[in-house]
């Protein structure tokens, strides 16, 4: 049940206006400063319920804030998305079209490999079967650096993800896109892109890095919680909020 | 409204400016709607659902939020012509919907800056905090510099010669002549995109050579940026009461309250 929105959900919700993405922590402390400011009864366990009632508020216009789980660092993180259109048309007013063209080819490359990751000479190989205005090298990059800036992609030694934000916005989308093509979790069942993929041929399960970090933390002998097999992969460490992570 | 009016005859070369000899194209579009009666809005409601009503409204307020992101005003007439369309004939009560909604959501005012034209932007409605947020806005730094440079113009006395703001960045070690770190081409942030977001004015003297320009506060400025609190913050700069600059203090606290720009039909703007 939703309380009434007052100033300090407004305060909240113009702040994730212009930051678009912020993490688990940024949003408590965010919380806690916005009902300081306004004279708000503030319970810290009582975010989401918080959220909730900015969001009712907002489903009318088919906006949330919505949370997920960053693929690097294993952190939440909450984004304010928009849930009218069910293809990347959101992206359409500040992108050219065969900007999003390439956009789409990208998330083609990204859904489709093993390890959730694209690289920039993939990427530029790609505008070679462009139907709309061929991009040159130059400008792919220009593209790349402002995807990135605008947060939909990250990058990493010449090769692109995507961003906490882009899957938290676009996963109703890529879920009905790449039906078969994507990749679900077994331990949070959500959709993955960077995961560890069990070698057992008959099971092929996939594992988000940081929910194999929680899940065989502290075990000696990791093994496959669906088909039992050895877990061959490095198993990453668990990574703390305060801790120097990138997203 | 105590802002000095403006002689018609500077016009700026670099902003889109609208005055009537300019926009013969808006005055075309805007002139093939014509604001609908109050029973003709009445009529108009009884034909559609609640449902359709709040539709078109959400659909208007997404279409204010993606043009407002980037901080550029909307038009009516693009506004009726993308998104109103078949609804035009209750487009009053659709607006009054929507800013009801930006002030009751987004804590957001809806603002006419231009009454002759029709252009509307969003201002921030919540008052300023006294503390500084945790979250690290991206647009911070900017924000930091557009105040300075509004402070100094208010100062001033509502407009300055362009050199005194370039000398004040260069003492703020921001040089406009260099690429800076964190804002890149200064002088286009200045004279461009702080003008078209209209936090400024930047507009032409007449008979200057080489070419001068005076900067003035622009509507958006207007609007969402409080007089007395730059006052309040030069006094604790220089550690002087607000008052001894009595001509800024009684500029600031003139005015009813910080949105001037909206009603005010003396507004040369």
């Amino acid at each position: 049940m939703s309380r009434q929105m007052g100033e300090s959900h407004r305060r909240f919700l113009q702040t994730m206006m212009v930051s678009g993405v912020i993490d688990e922590q940024a949003a408590k402390a965010l919380y806690q400063y916005c009902c300081e400011t306004h004279h708000t009864q503030y319970a810290p366990d009582k975010l989401e319920d918080f959220i909730d009632t900015i969001n009712s508020r907002l489903q009318p216009m088919f906006m949330q804030i919505r949370k997920g789980m960053s693929e690097n660092n294993g952190l939440q993180y909450y984004a304010l998305v928009n849930m009218a259109e069910t293809d990347i048309t959101r992206m359409s007013s500040d992108y050219a079209d065969n900007e999003l063209e390439l956009f789409r080819k990208t998330l083609d490359l990204i859904v489709c490999s093993e390890n959730g990751k694209a690289s920039s000479t993939d990427i530029l190989n790609s505008t070679d079967s462009m139907t709309t205005r061929k991009m040159k090298k130059s400008e792919t990059e220009h593209l790349l650096s402002r995807l990135v800036h605008d947060k939909w992609l990250s990058e990493k030694r010449g090769e692109y993800t995507l961003s906490t934000r882009c899957i938290i916005e676009m996963e109703p989308y890529i879920r009905t896109m790449y039906q078969d093509h994507i990749k679900v979790c077994h331990i949070c069942r959500n959709i993955a892109f960077q995961c560890q993929i069990c070698e057992n041929p008959t099971c092929g399960i996939k594992i988000h890095n940081p929910c194999v970090a929680r899940y065989f933390k502290g075990k000696s002998e990791p093994r496959c919680p669906s088909c039992d097999d050895f877990w061959p992969h490095e198993i990453p460490e668990v990574k703390r909020p305060h801790s120097q992570s990138r997203r | 409204m105590t802002q000095r009016k403006r002689p018609s005859s500077t016009q700026s070369s670099s902003q889109r400016r609208h005055t009537g000899n300019l926009v013969a194209q808006d005055e075309d579009d805007d002139a093939t709607f014509t604001q609908p009666s109050t029973s003709q809005v009445q009529r108009g409601l009884e034909k559609l659902t609640p449902a359709q009503v709040d539709q078109k409204t959400a659909e208007v307020v997404q279409y204010f939020l993606v043009k407002d992101q980037k901080k550029m005003p909307v038009r009516r007439a693009d506004l009726v012509k993308h998104v109103v369309k078949d609804y035009r004939n209750i487009y009053p009560e659709i607006l009054k919907r929507a800013a009801r909604t930006f002030d009751q959501v987004f804590g957001l005012k809806l603002v006419e800056i231009d009454p002759k034209n029709k252009m509307y932007i969003l201002v921030n409605n919540l008052e300023t905090p006294d503390k500084a947020s945790p979250v690290r806005s991206p647009s911070n730094p900017k924000m930091g510099l557009l105040l300075a440079i509004l402070s100094v113009i208010f100062m001033k006395g509502g407009v300055v010669r362009e050199n005194l703001i370039w000398n004040t960045l260069r003492k703020l070690r921001v040089d406009p002549g260099e690429k800076h770190e964190e804002f890149g081409d200064v002088r286009k942030m200045v004279t461009d995109e702080f003008v078209r977001q209209r936090y400024l004015e930047y507009v032409r003297i007449p008979h200057t050579e080489p070419i001068e320009h005076e900067f003035r506060w622009g509507q958006r400025a207007d609007a969402e940026v409080s007089k007395v609190k730059i006052l309040e913050f030069m006094g604790e700069l220089h550690e002087q009461d607000p008052k001894t600059w009595t001509q800024q203090y009684r500029q600031a606290h003139s005015l009813p309250n910080s949105s001037q720009a909206s009603t005010s039909s003396s507004s040369q703007r």
